[in-house]
């Protein structure tokens, strides 16, 4: 969905793991941005209805673009830095309890 | 000043006690309009926690565990009504609840409270004390240092927030006349008839019934009643949606059906204050934590605070004026779990019938000092 | 106390308000959520690529010193830190690395800035509909732009000045939509002589329009009607000009739809606030030196009332120099002499606001949109839903919450208030300042319960102050 602009100086691409799937995103991004330029889409479904949803104002006040990040739940993929080796899974509506019967 | 229409009743507070009496006189047929405050009133039902409670309640006065026993066994056929009305689901559970405790020590005196009603109720009272290991077998994730819990199968939950909308539409198909934005400046008792003035309009009306929460304290000796309630803040933090993982509710932590995990118990005397304070959040969220670990990485969305409107023991108030007849006052902290009654027989006895046995005891006079 | 100013946001606001105090021998603190100082205005401008500084023009480029001067000033600064809650008596609580921190002064300024208008309509909430304030924040810090076809939809400054931009970077700008009703020009040739007295703002705004039309990109105006179409993603932006429908295919979408004031903080004070019927949002009533009507407690910069990153600098200067002066480290003459080059700043950055604010005053289908549009994205409750709270009796914001659960979620009335409160004034007949807005509590942003538990060992372990 996002891609870098022409011209600009390359970045270090740097490789994470989004529901299993690897993908590539350039150091300094955050991780809205790299799930964005790896054409990630949706971001989540919500919990109350099942729609699709990804980053809208990129600046922390929407909370559309959460994600769950190495075990946090809900974090705004905007506010953080995607990290080399950072896990993401994509919310399916409500979170799950891990580890309750 | 112009006199408004006449109707059968006028309901003083919009909340969920008024709400249940005005649709149960409706359902009975009568006129009636109820007239609430603004946005920014200080509204309990708002901030109930959505318990439908019998465990613990009536110590001082065994015919409140009756009452209350009453009103949660009518409550499954109130929820049912309110959705064949409305088509809301008020979403009551009634699986029983746990109320929980760190040490051996609050155990054992829950435990004695609860034998004490038992023998004091004269009906079958039905309660378990359960060890760790038994509230564990229950519910699961509960935390190392739990001690135990004592069980109520009577016990169960609802959101407030959908029987507040599901009796606002279900008396908006009654007819009720619903007027929000209204304080009530002064009531006059002339000829057996009632004129509340409010907004610049007047209200009249042959029976009155005070909901008015708080706001009943200085309503109340106006028609010849008392209401001596007190605010007592209650603070809640609520989570962020999660599949569900609790099905019973406890006395602190409940999940609704919408998946959110409401937390908080606490009780503080601060007056009219409704804000939530980040030490007593941190308290409630330490507690929490400690009873179910696994809420320590759950993200809270909001909190809120609420006035509960605290009679001097707790116990409801219902009584009808002898002064300015057809006049009653109605308040308690407990507005959802009396839900059912405040619809059914407490709107009966308001109506003109019996009064019913168990609330004999809940007159405002049990306050008076005794001078002997 | 730990410091002598405490102040919350590090854009031009933040930063200006914390230089001036640390010229004035002030302990100062700044609590930025960002992980760079710079707002959202200088967004990583510190380290933006060339091409990009270059792209976004001495506008952009005007925040590095800023920034610089920030870094060199020794000022305490706290990065990655989300202000959760304030205190009546300002003690502040910051979740910093997974722990909550707490501080307190006697001066506390929030400078947490504007955000976009929401723009509510049909498919606003789908994958690929982003604000155009999202569009610069991808070319500010990730150096990025949408790879397909954008169409930009909305009025105000911001719209023309993105789909230039992405023009300039390579973007497949395949139309700008503008919502601007008719009636907007008329009524801002009123306030045309005191713009023409700002012609930098005026020929800057000529200019863009001038660069899109010889670029031939496709240009609508008046439009209404406004529909994103797609099923899990966006696909087309449907409108309507004099009554005919329109289509651009889009792989994004861009909505803007002018800026309004980010009032989380100041409604969690319980501060008085005014509903500005001009720029159509609540400002936070504040005084000639930013004070709001919480002592202690200041305002400074578009988080107060919109006028821009230039003027943000000139106000927080102010409030800065107020709170100084409230600590006796200034007498009224030294205040009020410091004070004056700053006003004759924000005097200059005025002057154009009035007909911006006529010629991009939104439409009203935008601030009271049709009966099937999402309001509150995080609940998904629908307009037609807060239109029926009304009618069931709800007077204001706070029952119409309680009672459909918008404004329950994250968010937290952040994108959906604004519109609930003018949706509540229409259906009631009443002003928006009559039905006022949602109650904000702690905490601001959603946080792990950990961390507000982990307070009370925090607590028992610090000494008493």
């Amino acid at each position: 969905m996002f891609r870098p602009i022409d011209g600009v100086a390359p970045r270090r691409v740097i490789t994470l793991c989004v529901d299993g799937r690897e993908i590539q995103a350039l150091q300094g991004d955050t991780l809205a941005m790299a799930l964005l330029g790896a054409g990630v889409t949706p971001f989540r479904r919500t919990a109350v209805s099942g729609a699709p949803r990804a980053a809208f104002c990129l600046m922390g006040v929407c909370f559309d673009c959460l994600v769950d990040v190495d075990g946090r739940r809900n974090v705004q993929s905007c506010m953080v830095e995607a990290l080399a080796g950072m896990n993401v899974s994509l919310p399916q509506g409500a979170g799950r309890m891990e580890g309750v019967a | 000043m112009k006199p408004i229409k006449e109707v059968d009743a006028l309901v003083i507070g919009g909340g969920v006690v008024g709400l249940s009496l005005a649709y149960g006189m409706a359902r009975a047929g009568d006129r009636v309009r109820v007239l609430d405050e603004g946005d920014d009133a200080l509204r309990a039902a708002r901030g109930n926690f959505g318990l439908v409670w019998v465990q613990g309640k009536g110590s001082a006065n065994p015919s409140y565990a009756s009452w209350t026993m009453d009103s949660v066994r009518h409550w499954p056929a109130f929820a049912a009504e309110l959705r064949q009305r409305t088509g809301v689901d008020v979403e009551l559970s009634q699986l029983g609840g746990f109320m929980m405790y760190l040490t051996e020590h609050e155990l054992a005196s829950q435990h004695e409270r609860l034998e004490s009603l038992r023998r004091q109720v004269g009906r079958d009272y039905p309660f378990q004390v359960l060890d760790h290991e038994g509230v564990r077998a229950l519910v699961p994730c509960i935390g190392p240092e739990v001690a135990g819990a004592t069980y109520c199968p009577l016990d169960g939950h609802v959101s407030p927030l959908r029987l507040l909308r599901a009796l606002l539409q279900a008396c908006a198909t009654l007819g009720v006349q619903f007027h929000p934005g209204m304080r009530v400046d002064w009531i006059a008792y002339r000829d057996g008839l009632f004129h509340v003035h409010s907004g610049g309009l007047e209200h009249v009306a042959p029976r009155l019934v005070l909901a008015a929460g708080l706001g009943n304290k200085a309503l109340a000796p106006t028609v010849g009643l008392k209401a001596p309630v007190v605010p007592n803040r209650g603070q809640i933090l609520v989570t962020e949606r999660l599949q569900p993982f609790l099905p019973y509710p406890t006395a602190l932590v409940r999940q609704t059906g919408e998946g959110v995990v409401q937390i908080g118990d606490s009780k503080e005397d601060v007056g009219l204050d409704d804000r939530t304070t980040v030490d007593q959040l941190a308290s409630i969220a330490d507690r929490a934590r400690r009873f179910f670990p696994l809420l320590e990485s759950v993200n809270v969305v909001r909190t809120w605070g609420a006035l509960r409107v605290m009679s001097p023991d707790g116990m409801p108030i219902y009584q009808s004026s002898t002064q300015c007849p057809g006049a009653f006052v109605v308040t308690c902290h407990s507005g959802v779990t009396l839900a059912a009654q405040h619809a059914g027989a407490l709107v009966d006895w308001i109506r003109g019938g019996a009064e019913p046995a168990d609330i004999h005891g809940f007159k405002a006079e049990r306050f008076d000092v005794q001078t002997h | 106390m730990t410091h002598d100013l405490i102040v919350i946001g590090g854009g031009p606001a933040g930063i200006s308000a914390a230089l001036c105090a640390a010229s004035m021998g002030l302990r100062a603190v700044v609590l930025d959520e960002q992980p760079k100082a710079g707002g959202q205005i200088y967004r990583n401008v510190g380290a933006a690529d060339p091409r990009v500084v270059a792209l976004l023009g001495r506008d952009y480029a005007h925040g590095r010193p800023l920034v610089e001067r920030l870094a060199r000033s020794g000022v305490e600064v706290h990065h990655g830190a989300l202000v959760w809650d304030v205190a009546a008596d300002l003690t502040v609580t910051a979740l910093q690395n997974g722990r909550s921190i707490q501080l307190r002064a006697p001066q506390l300024i929030a400078a947490t800035g504007a955000l976009e208008r929401p723009s509510p309509l049909p498919g606003w909430t789908l994958p690929g509909v982003l604000n155009a304030g999202a569009a610069q924040i991808a070319m500010k810090s990730g150096g990025a732009i949408p790879s397909g076809a954008v169409v930009l939809a909305g009025g105000g400054p911001l719209l023309l000045l993105v789909a230039c931009q992405l023009l300039e970077a390579g973007a497949n700008v395949a139309g700008v939509v503008e919502t601007s009703p008719a009636i907007n020009r008329v009524k801002a040739l009123r306030h045309l002589p005191s713009a023409l007295l700002a012609p930098a703002y005026l020929a800057k705004g000529l200019r863009m329009m001038r660069r899109l039309r010889a670029a031939g990109v496709p240009w609508y105006t008046r439009a209404s009607e406004l529909a994103v179409e797609g099923e899990d993603r966006a696909r087309a932006l449907r409108f309507n000009v004099g009554g005919r429908p329109l289509r651009l295919q889009a792989d994004t979408v861009l909505l803007h739809h002018g800026v309004v004031p980010h009032t989380q903080l100041s409604r969690l004070l319980r501060v008085e606030h005014d509903w500005d019927e001009t720029q159509l949002a609540w400002h936070p009533r504040v005084d000639a030196w930013g004070q709001t009507s919480l002592e202690g407690f200041r305002i400074a910069g578009d988080g107060a009332s919109i006028a821009g990153a230039l003027a943000a600098e000139a106000s927080a200067t102010i409030a800065a120099l107020g709170a100084a002066h409230a600590l006796r480290k200034l007498s009224d003459d030294e205040r009020d002499h410091r004070a004056r080059p700053q006003r004759r700043a924000l005097a200059k950055h005025a002057r154009i606001r009035p007909f911006l604010d006529a010629l991009y005053r939104p439409p009203s289908w935008i601030n009271t949109p049709s009966d099937d549009t999402i309001v509150c994205r995080c609940e998904e409750v629908s307009a037609g839903r807060i239109r029926e709270m009304a009618r069931l009796g709800c007077e204001g914001p706070n029952q119409t919450k309680f009672l459909s659960r918008c404004g329950m979620g994250p968010c937290q009335g952040r994108q959906c208030g604004i519109v609930v409160t003018q949706l509540l004034a229409q259906e009631l007949q009443r002003t928006p300042a009559e039905i006022g807005a949602y109650r904000v509590r702690a905490p601001l942003k959603p946080v792990p319960l950990a961390s507000i538990a982990n307070l009370t060992i925090q607590a028992s372990q610090e000494p008493a102050p």
